[in-house]
């Protein structure tokens, strides 16, 4: 016979201990995502409560914000809320193009060589610069020299947007099928052609998805812009001149007011500013699913 | 005789050898755009170190780090602000790691796929809450309703070794709910998304014939876990982390609104304090002059270079892992 007798394989159930640690360390991670969801519920339930009792119409449209003082029912938001609309949106114009331009040097042009993975490292460097760098930068080279506008906070906000949105097309580009580009070369068309053509339509979901939640993110940041606008309480329609204001700042300042209108003021701005962020989102969530033709 | 199918019928000339111009300049554009990144990087390196050179050279070494911070009597020492920036963002990973690591292995491990959505959406929306509403929040709301709480711990621990030192009140009876620890919690919010979402993907890179493999062996699920998904994924978590902290470090309207804007150094985490990115947002409307605000533009480059070298130390591990990874794949 042999000299070993094999250890008898045990099959049954896992011993009591095990099975409660087991189930200890699932309730364990359920209990992670209730404390993800509390403070959630809790800062939604509050803005909405808050922020409810403070919109209007008149408070979304008038465009004099009353001093601190006057309570919430005087003037109203309308100049922030223009601003807002308009300092991202130039950012928007001037961060999306360069950046799905850049993703497209690092993806079809680019390939493995050293400049291309050059520039996409020192995009996923700058992804991580924090954002009030980003208004000390545009304050040092543009406000100094040209003074506070809106355009001053459109060029710090695409100035954060640009890696985000250099990022997200990149990660787009790379599920094209190269097939697809192969029969495009096939036919005699160029790269140029190519791309504009073939690769860019088949990867337009995720890179507009992506797009738009680099707005939603940028629409929030308010530390780049009380560097670059110098928050006023009059509309200002010209973005290339003079100082501007925007919700994200006005929530700032009116925040820490010891009166009740202005705080007041503060909530309906968050709340309209979490609209404008969320509304953002959802679409972007749309975009993806309804063109998800490539999915990883 | 066969027609060549390199000239299709009715094209006058031979394939060019030159490219289109339109190619040409295509190429040239995408390659501006990408170089924009570079040249963005470089330009923030320079115009602000220029603009705040004035402090460096004036405070020098011993009065950058020195505690004194006395704008009206040009001491301009960032020591403090350094201290606070640090011990938030610390708070905010011991608070945030566990919670992002539970939540992430729930979503890999535990909730099948089409149940994970839900979970993913509340991560979504945390995410897109702005920095300023959570400043809003946590200044408004959540610093009065801590305040209590914070006075009922501090008397609880005090005379405690260590305990008593951290969480105890200062000088008998003086806890505040703007403090660090607050600053802490808050930011500890807004980075988990991030992290969470970073150590998810590092989770389900897991290859699921180990994890079949630990299952056959008859683990449980726990056992599964930490035999199998830990390992594997444990470098690629602490660069999540990494990512996470830098996140923290920077993090500027929120920790402005809620940490009490007090120069302090205390082991004390219940007293209000102040961080880099808050003394620049809140004390630049007052720095029009000379070396103040040659100081708050230097802080910003001392924040520049750290949150940089967090991130590069963040991908440095990110990257040998993967390497490691695929080698013994």
């Amino acid at each position: 016979m042999t000299a070993t007798t094999p250890h008898q394989v045990d099959l049954r159930e896992p011993s009591g201990w095990r099975r409660a640690k087991n189930q200890f360390a699932t309730g364990a991670m359920w209990f992670t995502f209730l404390c993800l969801l509390v403070p959630l519920g809790f800062v939604l339930v509050t803005v909405i409560a808050k922020g409810a009792s403070a919109i209007s119409w008149q408070f979304l449209t008038n465009g004099t914000i009353p001093p601190n003082i006057l309570p919430a029912n005087v003037g109203g938001m309308g100049a922030a809320v223009i601003g807002t609309l308009e300092i991202t949106g130039f950012a928007a114009v001037m961060a999306i193009p360069l950046g799905i331009l850049g993703a497209v040097y690092i993806n079809e042009y680019g390939g493995n060589r050293p400049l291309s993975r050059l520039i996409s490292f020192l995009s996923d460097v700058m992804t991580g610069v924090p954002s009030i760098v980003m208004g000390l930068f545009v304050f040092t080279i543009w406000v100094l020299h040209f003074g506070y506008s809106g355009l001053a906070g459109s060029f710090s906000l695409a100035c954060l947007m640009l890696p985000i949105v250099i990022r997200s097309s990149y990660e787009m580009l790379r599920l094209v099928p190269n097939h697809l580009r192969e029969a495009s070369y096939a036919l005699g068309a160029t790269k140029a052609r190519v791309t504009l053509t073939v690769v860019l339509p088949t990867a337009v979901g995720g890179i507009v998805s992506g797009a738009l939640l680099a707005i939603a993110r940028a629409a929030g940041e308010t530390a780049p812009l009380i560097f670059t606008i110098l928050t006023v309480e009059a509309t200002n329609p010209d973005l290339f001149h003079g100082a501007d204001t925007a919700l994200s700042t006005q929530i700032f300042t009116n925040a820490t007011q010891p009166y009740t209108g202005a705080t007041d003021r503060a909530w309906g701005s968050a709340l309209t500013l979490i609209a404008i962020a969320f509304i953002l989102m959802i679409v972007a969530r749309l975009v993806t699913a309804r063109f998800n033709r490539y999915p990883r | 005789m066969q027609a060549d199918p390199a000239t299709p019928a009715g094209s006058a000339s031979h394939l060019s050898p030159r490219r289109p111009f339109g190619d040409r300049a295509f190429q040239v554009l995408a390659l501006a755009s990408g170089l924009l990144v570079l040249v963005i990087l470089v330009l923030i390196a320079i115009t602000m170190s220029q603009q705040s050179t004035q402090w460096f050279t004036t405070a020098g070494w011993s009065g950058i780090f020195s505690i004194d911070w006395d704008p009206a009597n040009n001491k301009f020492g960032a020591l403090t602000f350094v201290y606070g920036t640090v011990i938030t963002s610390v708070i905010a990973i011991v608070v945030a790691y566990p919670v992002s690591m539970g939540v992430s292995l729930l979503l890999t491990e535990v909730v099948p796929r089409r149940w994970s959505q839900p979970i993913v959406y509340v991560i979504d929306l945390l995410a897109v809450v702005p920095s300023v509403v959570w400043g809003l929040w946590g200044f408004l709301v959540l610093n009065p309703w801590l305040q209590t709480i914070y006075a009922h711990v501090a008397s609880a621990v005090n005379g405690i070794w260590i305990l008593g030192n951290l969480f105890g009140p200062l000088n008998g009876n003086y806890v505040s709910g703007e403090s660090f620890f607050t600053a802490g919690l808050v930011l500890a919010i807004m980075i988990t998304p991030i992290v969470t979402s970073l150590s998810r993907e590092v989770m389900a890179t897991v290859p699921s014939t180990d994890k079949e493999g630990a299952y056959a062996l008859g683990a449980t699920r726990w056992e599964m876990i930490r035999g199998v998904v830990w390992p594997h994924s444990q470098v690629g978590i602490v660069g999540a982390t990494l990512l996470g902290l830098g996140r923290a470090m920077g993090e500027t309207i929120a920790v402005a609104l809620v940490v009490g804007a007090s120069p302090t150094i205390s082991s004390h985490l219940f007293v209000p304090g102040y961080t880099m990115p808050a003394v620049i947002a809140l004390q630049f409307g007052e720095a029009t002059v000379g070396e103040f605000r040659a100081a708050l533009i230097g802080m910003g480059v001392l924040l520049f270079a750290l949150t940089i070298i967090v991130n590069l130390s963040a991908r440095g591990v990110v990257g040998r892992n993967a390497r490691r990874m695929r080698g013994t794949a």
